[in-house]
């Protein structure tokens, strides 16, 4: 009986967000440009091969995508007041993190679908579904789970949450192997690439659409699960131990 | 659960709960059991404690110490089973703007696995009960306080809970409001509901408990019913008084009839068993010591005086 519980209460609280702060014309806007900003800042007017850079693009748009809206929901719905009132429900803190991250999860991969169509559109890549469908759930999982958690901390406000999350997630691409392809990387530099989830989904999608990669497989998706569960168990730790904070 | 029934009537039982953040020790030691079908008030200054016990008896913040049972689960252990029967108003109006009444009520029902068709009838009796059933269509962030207050009621009453937990359900509202929400409070009670409710309106614990717990530092000072506790009151009365000249110090509880004397500002609150006759006292002694009253009064013994004679007694 528990276990229904359980899995209606983390559905329902998936929808209820989808609603209440995914379906918003400035969010679904905003994440629909966002990877055409990506791809007019970081590729317009360079000497770049767009067939090479685009996985890359499309990480980059997942990563952020997925991660946008999660950090601010708690912050939102205990400034409204809404998040008592939530726990109060037959609900744990667990379905509470859960559907916030399916939620971020499954707009990110909504986003990326269309992403990647425009992306086969202008270039022929021989595509490798089952492992690029079972990299997009991850990566988003991943991502989705790091926003998640960065809703975590004590603070109040959302607009700090915005900042403080945007100081954790920028750096973690700048070291990703997105600009430079791993093996051109110093010793340094590839050492720190090692320790940002999103290396290892490049590395995933490189090999699904371009069919190239510098790591093994197997390496990424274990590497991608293992941000997932240090993630999702940071979050449901400090979700414990903030969650009346700012009430 | 049959057998623990039969044994006591109480579905709420409180054990030694203990709170403390950092410094404050927000709940200290407190118990208490609320029977079936009673409404149970906990009645208490700002900063009492009443949210944070409420928080600890619906399963939101772990006690440091201490257990809840309610209907015989413990609270801590099964939570998800205790909270299907609850109904929980947090003190904070806290329902989703973007979502409409209907649409904010179809949400709560859901989370007890209601079906929508049954949440919707429900919604719809609730709605028209708590006078806001033509605004079931429209958008909540146009709502008042009051109008926002009653369909957060309407989503604690949509999965018909066995004991109802309201923190300051009237708190800021309107005369018309507060006078229909302790309507409706009543007649859940009827309904067989049992109903823990917060307050730190005196007249509102007087008018709808059965029982009354006085808190204050997260203490409880005394616990039941209204007419009991004025009536130990009425026991040890207090007479009032002040005079044009101060009494030389100490010469007021030589008087007879005197059981102890306070000097609050200008004047002196003289708690005795019988104030008719500490009075002629008082006035013998005014003569004596050639000084005049320029104040005298026998307080009453209203809820107010109790509760605020018990909530200054820590200070
Ligand atoms: N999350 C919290 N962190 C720190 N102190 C708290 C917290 N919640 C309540 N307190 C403190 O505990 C005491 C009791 O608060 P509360 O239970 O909200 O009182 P009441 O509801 O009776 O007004 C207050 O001194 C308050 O400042
Ligand atoms: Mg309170």
């Amino acid at each position: 009986m528990s276990y229904t519980i359980l899995a209606r209460s983390t559905f329902l609280v998936t929808e209820k967000n989808i609603r209440i702060y995914y379906n918003k014309p400035p969010v679904i806007i905003f994440g629909l440009l966002f990877p055409f900003f990506l791809f007019l800042s970081f590729f317009m007017g360079r000497e770049l091969d767009l067939f090479f850079f685009f996985p890359g693009l499309l990480a980059m748009s997942l990563f952020f995508t997925s991660s946008s809206v999660g950090p601010l929901i708690t912050p939102w719905e205990k400034q409204a007041g809404t998040y008592e009132r939530l726990l109060s429900y037959p609900v744990t803190i667990n379905t509470i993190i859960m559907g916030d991250i399916l939620a971020g999860m499954m707009f990110g991969i909504c986003i990326n679908i269309l992403v990647t169509l425009v992306g086969l559109i202008y270039f022929t890549y021989p595509l490798q579904l089952l492992i690029f469908i079972p990299a997009l759930f991850l990566g988003s999982f991943c991502f989705s789970t790091l926003g998640v958690l960065l809703a975590s901390p004590a603070v109040r406000s959302p607009s700090q949450v915005m900042m403080f999350s945007s100081l954790i997630r920028f750096p973690l691409i700048f070291i990703s192997g997105i600009f430079i392809p791993l093996n051109e990387l110093g010793e340094v530099a590839r050492a720190l690439s090692y320790i940002s989830p999103v290396t290892y989904f490049v590395d995933l999608l490189n090999y699904s659409l371009t069919g190239q990669h510098h790591l093994p497989l197997l390496m990424n998706f274990c590497a991608l699960l293992a941000f997932s569960a240090l993630f999702l168990s940071l979050a449901n730790s400090f979700h414990r131990k903030n969650h009346l904070k700012g009430l | 659960m049959q057998e623990q029934n039969a044994i006591s009537m109480s579905i709420v039982k409180v054990n030694n709960l203990k709170k403390t953040f950092q410094e404050t020790r927000a709940v200290d030691n407190v118990s208490f059991s609320v029977k079936k079908e009673e409404i149970f008030g906990f009645l208490g200054p700002n900063g009492a404690g009443k949210t944070t016990t409420l928080r600890m008896l619906t399963g939101l913040l772990k006690p440091d110490r201490g257990t809840v049972h309610i209907n015989g689960w413990n609270i801590d252990k099964d939570p998800l089973k205790v909270k299907m029967k609850l109904g929980v108003i947090p003190e904070v109006s806290n329902i989703y703007k973007d979502l409409t009444p209907l649409q904010n009520i179809l949400l709560a029902g859901r989370f007890y696995g209601i079906k929508r068709s049954t949440i919707t009838g429900k919604a719809e009796q609730l709605l028209q009960r708590l006078g806001i059933y033509e605004q079931k269509d429209q958008p909540v962030s146009e709502f008042s306080k009051g109008m926002r207050q009653k369909v957060s009621i309407a989503c604690a009453l949509i999965n018909n809970a066995e004991v109802l937990f309201l923190d300051e359900p009237t708190a800021g509202l309107d005369v018309h409001s507060r006078k229909l929400i302790r309507e409706v409070i009543l007649e859940m009670k009827k309904t067989g509901v049992t109903i823990f409710l917060t307050t730190h309106d005196i007249e509102e614990a007087n008018q709808l408990c059965e029982q009354i717990a006085i808190i204050n530092r997260g203490r409880i000072a005394a616990i039941d019913t209204p007419e009991n506790l004025k009536r130990i009151f009425k026991e040890s009365c207090a007479v009032e008084v002040s005079f044009d000249r101060m009494p030389p110090p100490d010469s007021l509880s030589q008087i007879e009839e005197t059981k102890h004397v306070e000097k609050r500002g200008d004047k002196f609150r003289i708690t005795t068993a019988s104030p008719d006759r500490l009075i002629k006292h008082l006035a013998s002694f005014a003569e004596k010591e050639n000084i005049a009253f320029t104040h005298l009064a026998v307080l009453g013994t209203s809820l107010e005086e109790v509760f605020l004679t018990l909530t200054e007694e820590g200070k």
